[in-house]
C-alpha cells in the first residue's frame, strides 16, 4: 500500500496514530494532579514536536544517508521563516503563499550554500556550513535589521500592505488557512482531563506525515541507494562512473527544503521570525536531536526532536513548588532532600538535565533512542540477538586518523 | 451537559463527569468573556525570566522579587513590602489588602526566556495555553520583549515588560495589551545630558561604541541627540559584535580619533569587557584636547558593575531604581527583599516586582481580569501634575520608589523620576557600588508619543482573546 | 601607520588566545583523532581557576562593628579575609593582588587532573565511534561542565585584575621612533602575547626534542606501526590530552584580566576555534598556532571604523568570510594533511 513494503507501511501507520492521538497521547496526567506539569499536549510544545521533527527529517536525509554533518542547517530554517512573515505581511495572513515562499526560498538559498560547500567533504564541509549560517545569523542580527528586524525578530504589524486582503481593522488578523485560524482549536474535556486539539497543530502535523512519507520514500528508492553508496564509499562510486556530486547536492537542497517548511510552519503558527533560530546552538540542536534519535534511521530523528523540545519545555519551567507537590508522598525530611537534590536539574538547571541525557545515551545506546527501541523489543520477544539486514542502525566507525 | 467551559473552569470545578465538547476555544473562545478567566478561587500569573545565558543572575534576581510579590499579596509574607507604601494620586491607600486579587489566591508559574525571541514566545505560550496565565512579565532585554509583547496581544492577555530599555518597546512595537515600567533610551539622554554637561562642560568631542542591535542603536540615538543638543560633538560611530569579549581592537582607534570622551552602549557582559578594556588601556588617564579623557556608560545595572570592579568607579550612567533611595517606598522594598534574601534588591527586581502590584492594583479597580478592564484600570487617570500636555493622561500612583508615577495612555510608556549615577569611589559593602548623583524629575524626561524616536507604531486596540 | 600597529599587536594578543585554544584541539585530534567540544569549556576552567583562587584569598570572618550600619540598619558585618589575618595586611593584600599568577600554580595541577579523568573515563571509549558520537558526548559534557561553573559562580561575569604592577601600558612608540603616548599597549596584553609564545615554544620543543615527543609524533603518523613496535602509545596519547587540557586552561587563567570570565565564555571560543584549527588545517600543529594569529590579526583589521563604514558588518563576518575563502582555495586548509577528517 502507497508505495511502502510491510514493515514500512507498519512504521508509518504508527507515526501516523502517534500523531492524530497526540493530545491524548502527550496528556496522561489529569490536570489537578501534581503530575500534571508533565503534560506536554498543549497546542505550542505539540506544534513544536511536529515542526522540529520536520527539520530532523529533512536533515536525516541529508547526514543519515550521505554522512554529510552540515553545522548550518538552521540558517535555511531562518531564511524560510523570514519568507515567511514577509509574505504574510505584503501579501495575505494566509498561510499558503507564505508556506511555499519558504521551501522556495531555502532551497534556492540552500542550493547556492550546497554548491559551494560540497566541494570539500568531512569536517571541512561542517565548517563551511557553520561559516555560512554564522554569517546569516550575524548580518541578520545587525545589518540586516530593516529586513529582518534584527534582535526582536520580524513580526506582523498593522501598517503591513497585505495586497490580497481587504484592509483595515484595528487588530492585526490571525495567520489562516483558507479561513481556519491556526491557534483556534477544540478542547475535550473527559473525567480529571482535558484535551486539546488545536488546528494549528494538525495542519502542521498532515505536512510532517506527509514530510515523513516522502523521506521512507527516498530512503527506499535508487535515489537513496545513490546516497548510501556517497556514504559507504565514494571512490568506489567514482571508479563505477557515477558523479556522487548531484545526488548529494540534491540530498542537500532537499534537507534544506526541509528545513524551509519547517521555518515557515513555524511563522505560520506563530508569526515571529527572529534571528536567534539561524544561531550556530540551533544548527547543533539539529544535529543533536538526529543523533539522539538515531541517525540514519528513519523515526529517529523524530523522537529525538521530541525529546529535545521536551526537555526545553517542560524541565525548565519546574519549580519549587511544582517539585514540593511531585514529592508531597515523601515524608517531610526526605521531600526536603528530594526537592533540593531535584532542584539542580530543573528550572535553571535542566541544561544540565540535557547534557547528562545526551551523555548518557550516546555512551549507552551508541545507535540513539530507535537502539534503545530495539533493544527493549527484542528483550520482550525474548529472542536470541540475531544479526539485523539493516546496516543503517549501525553507523559505520570513521576511518582513523592515523589511517 | 453544558459546553460552557473553560479550561480551568473544568478543572477547579470538577463539575464534568462525561466528555464534553467546547468549540472553539484557547485564544478565541465565544463562551468566555477573554482568554483564562479565573473561575476558581486561584489566579495564575506568568513569570517569564531569563534562566540560563548572559542575564541568567538578573532573572534570578526577578524571580526572588515575584515571589516576594506574591508573598505580599497574598498577606503570607513576613511583612507586607511595598504594599503599605503604594498609593493613589489623591494619596489614599490602595485596594489591595494582602488578600489575593479579587480574594483570589495568587499561583504562579516560571519560565526560561534565554533571552532568545523564540524561547521566550514558547515558554510564555505555554504559559497561557497550559497554565492559563492572565498576565505574563519578566524577561531582560528588550529582543525578547518585543516579541512576547506581541503574542500577548495576539492571545488576549496583559504583557508588564521587564527589564526592557530599547525605545521600540513603546515606541514602533508598542501594543494596548503591553506595559512598561521601565525607563527608555530617550530618558536615559535627557536625563544625562545635563549631568553631563555640568560635570565636563558644552564642548566635547565624543566617541560611540554600539552594540550592534536594536538596544543599541536607539541608545546610541537618543545619546547622541541630547549630547549634541547641548554643544557636544560627534567625532565616530562605531557598532561592536554583541557578545565581542576582547573589545581592544575597537578600543585602540579612540585616542587618535580626536575624541575626549567614550561613550559605550553596552549592557550586560559587553559593558563590563568595554569598560574593562577601556581602562586597561587607559583611557581613563589619558588626556585628549586639553582635557581629561571620560568614559560614559548610559544604562548600569548594578549586579553587572560588580563584574567591572574597579572600573566603574567615577563613570556616569543612569539606571531606573536603587536600593539606596530614601523614600518610603524603596526602603519598604529593600527591608522587605533584604530581609528575605540577605541582599538588596537589583534595578530588575524592583520593576517586577512593582508591575505585579500595579497589575493586582488594577485588576481591583477593574472588579475584573478582563485585559481589556485591566488596561482601561491603567489608562484611565489625570495625569500627573506640573506637566502641560494633552498626552499627560492615565493612572498615577506614588510610593513604588521614583516618586508620583503616570502610566501613559498614548503609549503605555512610564513617566517617573529617572536617576543619574556614578560608580561610587569608596563603597562600603559589595553591594554599594553606584552613588545617586541626581533624580531627573519627571518633566525634564518627558516626551510626545510622536516623538521622532518613537514613531512608526499603533497601540492598537486591547485584544481580551475573545 | 600608528594605528595599524596597534591593531597588529590587538591581533596578536586575541590570536594568542585562539593559537592556544586551537593548538590543543589539534593535539587532541592528532593525537586521539577525537574531535573534543568539551575544549572551550577547558579554557573557562582554566579561567575560573583563577576566579576561585581570588575567591579564597578574599575568603573572609565576620565581625561585627556597632558603629557602623548595613544597608538594612543591621550593624555592619566587617568582613576581613583569612590571609590578611594571617599573613598581615600587606602580605595579604599582595597575595590577593597576585591572584592571577597564582592561580597557574592551582590551574596545572587541576586541568591536568581534569584532563586525564576525561580521556580515561569518557573519550578512550569513542575512539573507534563516528565522529558525529563523539562531538555529541564531548558537548554533552561540555554543557554539563558549564553548568557546574554556573551552579557555583553565577552568571555575571566576575572582575578578576592582573597584578598591580602590571596595570598601565608600555611605550612601544618611543622604541620603534614615533612620538611618545601614540602607540601605547598594555603591560598585561604583552605578558599574554610573550606566555602565549613560551607555551607553544615549550609545546612544540618538547615534541620535537624529548623522546617522548617522537614517539608521540611517530603515534601521530602511523599508530599501528608504533604499537607493533611495542610501545605504549595509548598512555602516551592520554598524557598528551592532559597536556592539551592544561594548555587550554592556562590560556584560560592569563585571559581572565583581559575579559571578565563567564561561565559561558567556553561556548563563544569553541566555534571560533573549530574554525581556526580548520582553517589551519585539520591535526596541523604549526597549521593552527599560524591561522590563530593570522585570524586575529585580519579580525582586529576588519574592525577598524574605516573598514566598517566601506563594507557594513564585515566586522560581524570577517572570520567566517576568511574561512570560507581559505577553504575553497585550499582544500585542506593552510597547512593541512590530505586523507585528514575528509570522510
Amino acid at each position: 500500500m502507497l508505495g511502502l513494503n510491510r514493515k514500512d507501511l507498519i512504521l508509518f501507520l504508527i507515526v501516523v496514530g502517534l500523531v492524530v492521538f497526540a493530545p491524548f497521547i502527550l496528556n496522561p496526567f489529569p490536570e489537578d494532579s501534581g503530575l500534571a506539569r508533565f503534560n506536554a499536549g498543549y497546542p505550542d510544545l505539540m506544534q513544536r514536536f511536529v515542526i522540529f521533527g520536520i527539520f530532523a527529517i529533512g536533515f536525516n536525509i541529508l547526514f543519515g544517508l550521505t554522512g554529510y554533518l552540515s553545522f548550518g542547517h538552521a540558517a535555511f530554517l531562518g531564511i524560510g521563516s523570514y519568507a515567511g512573515v514577509w509574505m504574510m505581511k505584503l501579501l495575505t495572513v494566509n498561510i499558503v503563499p507564505a508556506i511555499i515562499a519558504s521551501i522556495v526560498v531555502a532551497g534556492v538559498f540552500s542550493l547556492v550554500i550546497g554548491f559551494i560547500c560540497l566541494r570539500r567533504s568531512g569536517i571541512y564541509f561542517s565548517i563551511l556550513t557553520l561559516a555560512f549560517a554564522q554569517m546569516a545569523f550575524a548580518l541578520a542580527y545587525s545589518v540586516l535589521t530593516p529586513i529582518t528586524a534584527g534582535e526582536s525578530g520580524l513580526q506582523l504589524s498593522l501598517n503591513d500592505p497585505r495586497i490580497l486582503e481587504a484592509g483595515g481593522g484595528s487588530s492585526i488578523p490571525a495567520a489562516n488557512f483558507f479561513g481556519l485560524t491556526m491557534r483556534d482549536g477544540f478542547e475535550w474535556a473527559l473525567g480529571g482531563w482535558v484535551f486539546t486539539f488545536n488546528f494549528g497543530y494538525y495542519f502542521c502535523a498532515l505536512l510532517m506525515l506527509v514530510a515523513f512519507y516522502v523521506s521512507i520514500r527516498i530512503f527506499r528508492s535508487p535515489f537513496g541507494m545513490m546516497l548510501r553508496a556517497v556514504k559507504s564509499n565514494q571512490q568506489r562510486m567514482n571508479y563505477t562512473g557515477l558523479n556522487p556530486k548531484p545526488y548529494t547536492l540534491a540530498a542537500f537542497v532537499i534537507s534544506g527544503m526541509y528545513a524551509g517548511l519547517a521555518g515557515g510552519l513555524m511563522v505560520a503558527v506563530d508569526p515571529l521570525a527572529g534571528a536567534d533560530r539561524m544561531f550556530w546552538t540551533a544548527s547543533g540542536e539539529v544535529v543533536l536531536m538526529t543523533i539522539l534519535g538515531g541517525a540514519g534511521t528513519l523515526i529517529g530523528p523524530v523522537l529525538g526532536a521530541g525529546m529535545i523540545k521536551y526537555f526545553e519545555n517542560i524541565f525548565s519551567r519546574l519549580n519549587e513548588r511544582d517539585l514540593n507537590a511531585l514529592y508531597d508522598f515523601l515524608p517531610d525530611g526526605l521531600q526536603g532532600v528530594a526537592v533540593s537534590v531535584s532542584q539542580m536539574f530543573v528550572g535553571d538547571g535542566w541544561l544540565l538535565t540535557l547534557g547528562l541525557m545526551f551523555m548518557l545515551v550516546v555512551i549507552f545506546l551508541p545507535g540513539g533512542l530507535v537502539e534503545g527501541g530495539q533493544r527493549v523489543s527484542r528483550l520482550f520477544r525474548r529472542r536470541k540477538k540475531t544479526k539485523t539486514d539493516d546496516p543503517e542502525h549501525h553507523p559505520q566507525p570513521s576511518p582513523h586518523v592515523g589511517e | 451537559m453544558s459546553n460552557r467551559f473553560t479550561r480551568r473552569g473544568v478543572i477547579k470545578t470538577g463539575a464534568v463527569a462525561g466528555g464534553a465538547l467546547a468549540l472553539p476555544t484557547i485564544f478565541t473562545s465565544q463562551a468566555r468573556a477573554f482568554t483564562n478567566e479565573p473561575t476558581g478561587d486561584t489566579v495564575t500569573l506568568g513569570f517569564n525570566v531569563p534562566q540560563s545565558g548572559a542575564y541568567a543572575d538578573e532573572g534570578a534576581d526577578q524571580l526572588r522579587a515575584y515571589e516576594l510579590a506574591v508573598e505580599h499579596l497574598n498577606g503570607t509574607g513576613a511583612d507586607n513590602g511595598m504594599l503599605e507604601t503604594f498609593k493613589y494620586a489623591d494619596g489614599s491607600p490602595t485596594a489591595l489588602t494582602g488578600n489575593g486579587i479579587l480574594g483570589k489566591r495568587v499561583e504562579y508559574v516560571t519560565g526560561d526566556t534565554q533571552t532568545n525571541t523564540d524561547a521566550a514566545r514558547a515558554s510564555a505560550r505555554s504559559m497561557i495555553e497550559k497554565d492559563g496565565a492572565t498576565l505574563i512579565t519578566g524577561g531582560s532585554s528588550s529582543g525578547p520583549a518585543v516579541a512576547v509583547q506581541a503574542l500577548c496581544q495576539e492571545a488576549g492577555v496583559i504583557f508588564m515588560a521587564g527589564l526592557t530599555h530599547a525605545n521600540d518597546t513603546t515606541g514602533k512595537d508598542k501594543r494596548a495589551n503591553g506595559f512598561r515600567h521601565f525607563f527608555n533610551s530617550y530618558m536615559s539622554g535627557a536625563a544625562l545630558a545635563p549631568v553631563l554637561e555640568a560635570a565636563y562642560g558644552n564642548d566635547r568631542k565624543a566617541y560611540y561604541l554600539t552594540a550592534d542591535y536594536n538596544w543599541g542603536y536607539t541608545t546610541e540615538q537618543a545619546i547622541t541627540e541630547a549630547t549634541e543638543a547641548m554643544g557636544w560633538e560627534t567625532v565616530n560611530k562605531v557598532l561592536t559584535p554583541v557578545g565581542q569579549g576582547d573589545f581592544s581592537s575597537y578600543i585602540t582607534p579612540v585616542l587618535q580619533s580626536g575624541a575626549d570622551t567614550l561613550v559605550l552602549v553596552h549592557y550586560g557582559g559587553d559593558m563590563v569587557n568595554s569598560l574593562t578594556n577601556a581602562v586597561q588601556f587607559g583611557l581613563r588617564e589619558a588626556q585628549a584636547n586639553g582635557k581629561d579623557f571620560q568614559i560614559i556608560v548610559p544604562l548600569f545595572s548594578r549586579l553587572m558593575a560588580r563584574g567591572a570592579g574597579e572600573n566603574i568607579k567615577g563613570i556616569f550612567g543612569s539606571t531606573n531604581w536603587h536600593w539606596s533611595l530614601p523614600d518610603e517606598g524603596s526602603q519598604a522594598f529593600t527591608r522587605s527583599f533584604g530581609t528575605k534574601y540577605g541582599f538588596p534588591p537589583s534595578q530588575a527586581a524592583h520593576t517586577v516586582y512593582c508591575q505585579t502590584l500595579l497589575y493586582a492594583d488594577a485588576v481591583e479597580r477593574a472588579g475584573s481580569f478582563n485585559p481589556c478592564a485591566v488596561v482601561e484600570a491603567l489608562e484611565t487617570g489625570d495625569g500627573l501634575p506640573g506637566i502641560d500636555s494633552p498626552s499627560n493622561t492615565g493612572f498615577v500612583f506614588d510610593g513604588l520608589g521614583n516618586g508620583p508615577t503616570l502610566y501613559r495612555a498614548g503609549d503605555h510608556q512610564c513617566f517617573k523620576d529617572v536617576l543619574v549615577v556614578k560608580g561610587k569611589e569608596e563603597p562600603e559593602s559589595e553591594f554599594d557600588l553606584l552613588e545617586i548623583v541626581e533624580v531627573t524629575p519627571t518633566e525634564q524626561v518627558w516626551y510626545e508619543p510622536d516623538h521622532p524616536q518613537f514613531a512608526g507604531g499603533q497601540l492598537g486596540e486591547c485584544n481580551p482573546g475573545a | 601607520m600608528d594605528a595599524i600597529i596597534l591593531q597588529i599587536l590587538n591581533g596578536l594578543d586575541k590570536g594568542s588566545a585562539y593559537a592556544l585554544i586551537a593548538l590543543g584541539l589539534t593535539l587532541i585530534f592528532g593525537t586521539l583523532g577525537v574531535v573534543n567540544f568539551a575544549h572551550g569549556v577547558l579554557f573557562a576552567l582554566g579561567a575560573f581557576c583563577a576566579v576561585a583562587i581570588q575567591g579564597l584569598f578574599s575568603t573572609s570572618f565576620e565581625t561585627i562593628d556597632e558603629t557602623r550600619t548595613d544597608f538594612l540598619g543591621n550593624p555592619l558585618k566587617v568582613q576581613t579575609p583569612y590571609v590578611e589575618a594571617w599573613f598581615g595586611e600587606t602580605m595579604g593584600g599582595v597575595l590577593l593582588d597576585w591572584s592571577v599568577p597564582i592561580a597557574i600554580l592551582l590551574a596545572v595541577p587541576v586541568m591536568a587532573l581534569v584532563g586525564l579523568a576525561m580521556e580515561r573515563g569518557l573519550i578512550k571509549h569513542f575512539y573507534k565511534r563516528p565522529h558525529a558520537d563523539q562531538i555529541l558526548v564531548t558537548f554533552g559534557l561540555a554543557i554539563v561542565l558549564q553548568q557546574i561553573i554556573k551552579y557555583f559562580f553565577g552568571a555575571n561575569p566576575i572582575a578578576v585584575p592582573a597584578p598591580d604592577v602590571f596595570q598601565g601600558s608600555f611605550d612601544f612608540g618611543v622604541m620603534l621612533g614615533f612620538d611618545p603616548f601614540t602607540i601605547m599597549y598594555p603591560y598585561w596584553r604583552i605578558v599574554y602575547f610573550g606566555f602565549a609564545l613560551a607555551v607553544i615554544a615549550a609545546i612544540f620543543a618538547f615534541l620535537q626534542f624529548t623522546t617522548f615527543g617522537m614517539v608521540v609524533r611517530a603515534g601521530m603518523a602511523d599508530r599501528e606501526t608504533v604499537g607493533l613496535l611495542g610501545i605504549n602509545i595509548g598512555r602516551r596519547f592520554t598524557i598528551m590530552f592532559a597536556i592539551a587540557a592544561i594548555v587550554a586552561g592556562l590560556a584560560g587563567v592569563m585571559y581572565t584580566p583581559i575579559v571578565a570570565p563567564n561561565y559561558d565564555m567556553g561556548m563563544n571560543f569553541l566555534v571560533l576555534s573549530f574554525v581556526v584549527v580548520v582553517v589551519g588545517g585539520m591535526g596541523s600543529l604549526p597549521g593552527a598556532v599560524l591561522a590563530g594569529f593570522l585570524l586575529g590579526i585580519i579580525e582586529s583589521f576588519a574592525s577598524m571604523s574605516a573598514v566598517i563604514e566601506l563594507i557594513p558588518g564585515i566586522n560581524q563576518v570577517i572570520i567566517y568570510l576568511v574561512a570560507i575563502v581559505v577553504l575553497l582555495v585550499r582544500p585542506r586548509g593552510l597547512l593541512g594533511r590530505k586523507g585528514v577528517m575528509e570522510d
